[in-house]
């Protein structure tokens, strides 16, 4: 009896160990639609001075990240006549005969400990002057982190807004296991699909990720309990903490812009309805009274106000309504009209714009609303397309889309122009979250 | 167990001649049954006639799941007759209780959906509440789109994932 416990243990620390294999989700990414005119940059492989292979081609993460961002065309490295490590090495007037608007080069150098000093340089190929020059150390473990940053940091000084390379997703997993019942992971990663953590696991259904303004928690809905209950996870020390334990259906966490107070739907007093609850006294208000169900709330930016899915006046349309520590300071008032349905909003972080989901002829897809205009403008041509959720840059929208059956991340530029899927091995993937800029 | 055997004797009363299949436990109930039915009625029929309810084609006990329109929460009419049917079970057997579990099909958000199929299956148990039913003696919980019985992307698949299970724990 001993001996079969002490076998069972060594499996169960066995399957563990595999179970956190960086290598287990495998990942690929299809670039579905480039802008016109993208801006042609030619991102040289940097140099490298140490011993055997370089630790890490950073190049060609940072070729991805602008590449994908649609604002960028990054050159074909077998293209590339000259490939210079140092300033001096640059010749203009080669990287203008084949149209390079600019120029990335780099070294990556050996140092003591297994540690590495990067630099980098970026040129304006017209004026032939450098744009920006920095120089790093790092472990080994921190390059392609490092990539990240050095795209945001090129990113922003050809654009001058600043890059969301150097953030995650969190997004939730579906795969069956050998008895064919479904696992659902709640995982985050690096903003490109790279470096998979897997925070929590469960046979129950796991549903809406929402990242806390500073990007330290999580807050999302799991069955484990038997029905859906929202709880707030701590990124770095997984500690887990469960915010409701009502009857009914505890929906739809968004965490204030101050991160002091959670808006969320529950269903215990009736039917969904929206309330606030303050995260140090677990207090709750009540904002909404209607006899459709009030859902999916996310906050403007200043924290006076949210918009959300109601079906009050038949069909899923959106609607605002102005909050304060009291409750609702005003009416809900219906914000979208065209289409058949229009559900889920996400805020644009200068809160102008909303991403939603727009139902017309049975189709799914992702749209943008502009409140100053009132323009609609559809994003994606999917047949059910979901959870759009803002880069915090507010440049990229990441959503939930089907490819050949399957459960995909889909990310597209707010102005349309240009789209990725990013498809993993790990099962079906939804629900995403783009994080916050991290703030260490 | 009297309650069972009571029911039991209920359903073998009011069947018509219908055999079915039953578990080897139900078949050890239903063999003391006979015997208090035989010597109520006098018949030495060889032929027994036993009838679980919930198993019974016959019995609208035997249906569990009831399906609704797109992005609907009302009963169809066609459907009122089953629901009622559990409706008087349980307000006959007080000490039952049911989860009625609500789902809906893969189209819209998945959060509209768990309220979509809560709200369908408050339909269901706001007609049972009018037949007697105790409050207490039904839980809800909505799954919206996570528990598909049909995989497809079609209106075949979709039909069938549009509904609400009447559960039994324990049975």
């Amino acid at each position: 009896m001993l001996q079969k416990t002490k076998l069972s243990l060594l499996i169960i620390l066995l399957s563990m160990s595999l179970m956190s294999a960086p290598a287990r989700a495998s990942l690929t990414i299809d670039i579905t639609l480039w802008l016109d005119n993208a801006t042609p940059i030619a991102i040289v492989p940097f140099g490298w001075n140490g011993v055997g292979k370089v630790p890490m081609k950073m190049t060609d993460v940072i070729s991805n990240d602008l590449g994908r961002s649609g604002q960028f065309a990054p050159m074909k490295e077998n293209e590339m006549i000259e490939l210079p490590h140092e300033g001096r090495d640059v010749n203009f007037a080669t990287w203008r005969n084949v149209n390079m608007k600019y120029v990335v080069i780099g070294k990556i150098q050996l140092l003591a400990n297994k540690s590495y000093q990067v630099q980098f340089q970026l040129f304006d190929v017209e004026k032939g002057t450098q744009m920006a020059g920095h120089s790093f150390k790092a472990k080994e473990n921190q390059l392609r982190r490092l990539s990240h940053h050095i795209s945001d940091l090129v990113y922003e000084a050809i654009t001058g807004e600043r890059g969301a390379f150097d953030t995650y997703l969190a997004y939730i997993t579906v795969s069956k296991n050998r008895k064919g019942q479904n696992r659902y992971r709640l995982a985050i990663s690096d903003s490109d699909g790279y470096n998979e953590q897997i925070l929590f696991e469960s046979s129950m259904p796991i549903v809406r990720p929402v990242w806390s303004p500073d990007g330290k928690q999580l807050a999302y809905v799991s069955y484990a309990s038997g029905r859906p209950q929202i709880y707030m996870q701590n990124v770095f020390t997984k500690n887990t903490q469960q915010l409701t334990n009502f009857k009914g259906s505890n929906l739809s966490p968004a965490w204030s812009p101050d991160g002091r107070r959670m808006a969320m739907s529950l269903s215990k007093d009736g039917n969904s309805e929206l309330y606030i609850m303050d995260l140090n006294s677990r207090r709750l208000t009540r904002i909404t009274r209607s006899y459709g169900a009030d859902l999916e709330p996310a906050w403007f930016p200043d924290g006076k106000s949210l918009v959300f899915t109601s079906d009050r006046g038949g069909r899923a349309q959106l609607y605002r309504i102005d909050v304060n520590e009291g409750g609702a300071s005003g009416r809900a008032k219906r914000v979208t009209f065209d289409g058949v349905e229009n559900l889920r909003p996400a805020v644009s972080p200068d809160g102008k714009r909303i991403a939603l989901v727009h139902n017309t002829g049975g189709q799914y897809r992702i749209a943008i609303l502009d409140l100053e205009s009132e323009q609609l403008s559809l994003l994606t041509d999917g047949r059910l397309d979901e959870s759009p959720g803002f880069a915090p840059n507010g440049s990229m929208l990441i959503y939930a889309s089907q490819a050949r059956g399957k459960g995909v991340l889909a990310a597209v530029a707010t102005d349309g122009r240009a789209s990725h899927k990013m498809r993993f091995t790990s099962g079906d993937v939804r629900e995403p979250a783009w994080s916050p800029y991290k703030q260490d | 167990m009297n309650k069972w055997n009571k029911f039991l004797l209920v359903g073998l009363l009011a069947s018509f001649g219908v055999a079915c299949t039953s578990t080897s436990e139900q078949q050890t109930d239903a063999t003391q049954q006979d015997t208090q039915t035989d010597s109520r009625t006098g018949a030495q029929d060889q032929t027994t006639i036993q009838s679980d309810p919930f198993t019974d084609p016959s019995n609208p006990l035997s249906t569990t799941t009831i399906y609704f329109d797109f992005d609907r929460s009302e009963v169809k009419a066609a459907d009122r007759e089953v629901v009622l049917a559990h409706a008087r079970y349980l307000a006959d057997n007080a000490d039952v209780k049911i989860v009625l579990e609500g789902h809906a099909d893969e189209r819209g958000t998945r959060e509209y959906n768990i309220a979509l199929g809560e709200r369908r299956a408050k339909a269901v148990s706001q007609l049972m509440l009018l037949q007697g039913v105790a409050q207490s003696q039904i839980d809800i919980v909505s799954f919206g789109e996570e528990r598909p019985v049909a995989l497809g992307h079609d209106e075949s698949a979709w039909s069938v994932n549009r509904r609400v299970e009447i559960l039994y724990p324990g049975r």
